[in-house]
């Protein structure tokens, strides 16, 4: 992704891009306003625009949910939209959820449960967690298994990621 | 992904318009299926008509007593919507069986209709396809097809409609409205996607321009007695090697009215009349089920790694009909899912 003024066209020609243009997205309650191509997805202008670095790019391609982010209080993958589209909306991503000094639930039970081993899908896991929570239908484990599918650990972290999300789900109930 | 431009459509008339006014343009709804597509370089569309300001995410009640699913309405809030789970149970739980929740709260009822095939030729810009690029050849005919058609193949492509909520919309007689440079439309569910014969790089019967506007549900939704059966390689996140949905309706032991379509095995959701009508007037027995089965599969050909399909999908039919018959699955049951 690239917003310089001209790129190599099939036939040869050298033609002008698409002239980045300013996109407000409103990220943990705060309005940035950024330059934005419109191809670049949410993923990118949080990452590279925005400077929030704490969603991650796993596959990029809607699969592994290391992306995910909540937008209106749903989860999404932040790959799979662009930065354009969001415009309006409320995002959230992990660095809205908590902070160093006052941990949101899920990143407390996360630690307790040793539900991490690298860490790189985590802030996904938690804000899909968070998802999942907003939505209230899942509070077996089966029911969190399946609500939480769209999220891989290649650490294979996964019972600890139930049992801490298991942990916030019932003390929400 | 290759350059383009975007505007995002505030009504269905400036949308067909837009969509007009440019070369190589595409309607973006969710962008699930669409951008993963130009990421790969196998879309790469000049302009992007974007949908998700426009008044279609509405979920409404029609005059003929159906339910009208808005195009732009996601799947999440389709499937979980309360008169969609009481009265069309089996779309719920189809809806529910594919992708992930966040997927899901992104992707549109129309872009579910509209999403392409995962062939993995299809994908692969290395290999031919014909649904890529037509008459380059199909690399999935010889190649490695264990997620492959049996069923209405051609000589061109053997690629399958991917979708779990299609297929509860075909046995479920769904129409869909549409409109496009030339005026709106109405197409039955059963005329809206194709079978591939030398054209596959058509999935549909929309003409240049047409817009989905909704997805109308007709007032039979089979609440009492229905099933929506999918089978793939693991439990949850995955396409479907084969599913089935069916809607019964049965008085005493007798079935009265019958609705049997399949995924996972042909380029369109596989509806089948001849087989329905096998199992109308007949008891619900295991013996009536396959009977159906062998129908449905009677014209089935394995590709070589998909041969397997054929008995899956006739075991998967039986099954399928054993639930609904029984009332195995109810519209209070969200995670059939999880338990298989």
């Amino acid at each position: 992704m690239s917003t310089v003024s001209t790129t190599s066209a099939a036939d040869g020609q050298l033609r002008p891009l698409v002239p980045p243009s300013p996109v407000t997205l409103r990220i943990n309650g705060q309005d940035h306003t950024l330059q934005l191509a419109p191809w670049t997805s949410l993923l990118d202008a949080l990452r590279e625009y925005a400077g929030l670095t704490g969603t991650k790019k796993g596959c990029d391609h809607g699969q592994c949910g290391a992306c995910t982010v909540l937008v209106d209080g749903k989860r999404i993958n932040s790959c799979l939209t662009l930065a354009v589209l969001q415009e309006g909306a409320d995002i959230t991503t992990i660095e809205g959820l908590g902070s160093e000094h006052a941990l949101h639930p899920l990143q407390q039970a996360f630690i307790d449960h040793d539900a991490f081993q690298c860490g790189y899908c985590t802030p996904g896991q938690i804000c899909s967690a968070q998802g999942l929570i907003n939505e209230g239908k899942a509070q077996t484990e089966d029911e969190i298994r399946e609500l939480m599918s769209g999220n891989v650990c290649r650490c294979g972290a996964y019972v600890g990621i139930l049992a801490a999300v298991k942990e916030v789900v019932d003390a929400k109930r | 992904m290759n350059p383009f431009t975007l505007t995002r459509a505030a009504s269905v008339d400036a949308a067909v318009r837009d969509f007009s006014g440019h070369e190589a343009a595409a309607y973006i709804g969710g962008g699930t299926n669409l951008l993963d597509l130009m990421k790969e370089n196998v879309a790469h569309p000049q302009h992007l008509v974007g949908l998700n300001k426009l008044p279609l995410s509405s979920i409404e009640s029609t005059t003929g007593g159906g339910l009208r699913l808005g195009a732009t309405a996601t799947n999440a809030d389709t499937a979980w919507h309360a008169e969609v789970q009481q009265r069309y149970p089996l779309l719920s739980q189809a809806i529910l069986a594919g992708a992930s929740p966040q997927l899901r709260n992104m992707a549109t009822n129309a872009g579910n209709l509209m999403q392409r095939t995962r062939c993995y030729y299809f994908y692969d810009t290395a290999t031919p396809c014909n649904k890529r690029e037509p008459g380059s050849g199909c690399a999935a005919i010889g190649g490695y097809n264990r997620i492959h058609a049996i069923l209405g193949t051609s000589d061109s492509c053997i690629a399958t409609h991917p979708s779990d909520m299609c297929v509860a919309l075909a046995a479920l007689e769904a129409v869909v409205q549409v409109q496009g440079p030339d005026g709106s439309r109405q197409i039955k569910f059963e005329d809206f996607h194709r079978l591939p014969e030398d054209a596959p790089e058509r999935d549909n019967t929309l003409q240049a321009g047409e817009l989905i506007t909704s997805i109308d549900l007709p007032a039979q939704g089979f609440a009492e007695n229905f099933a929506y059966l999918k089978l793939r390689d693991r439990q949850s996140y995955a396409f479907a090697l084969v599913s089935v949905a069916v809607g019964l309706e049965l008085d005493g032991n007798t079935i009265k009215e019958a609705r049997l379509a399949l995924g996972g095995v042909a380029h369109k959701p596989w509806r089948d009349k001849a087989a329905e009508h096998l199992l109308k007037g007949q008891p619900a027995t295991e013996a009536t089920f396959r009977k159906a089965a062998e129908a449905v599969l009677k014209e089935a050909k394995g590709q070589g790694t998909n041969d397997f399909k054929i008995e899956l999908a006739k075991r998967a039919i039986v099954r399928a009909l054993t639930q609904a018959a029984a009332g195995e699955q109810k519209a209070s049951d969200v995670f059939t899912n999880s338990n298989p």
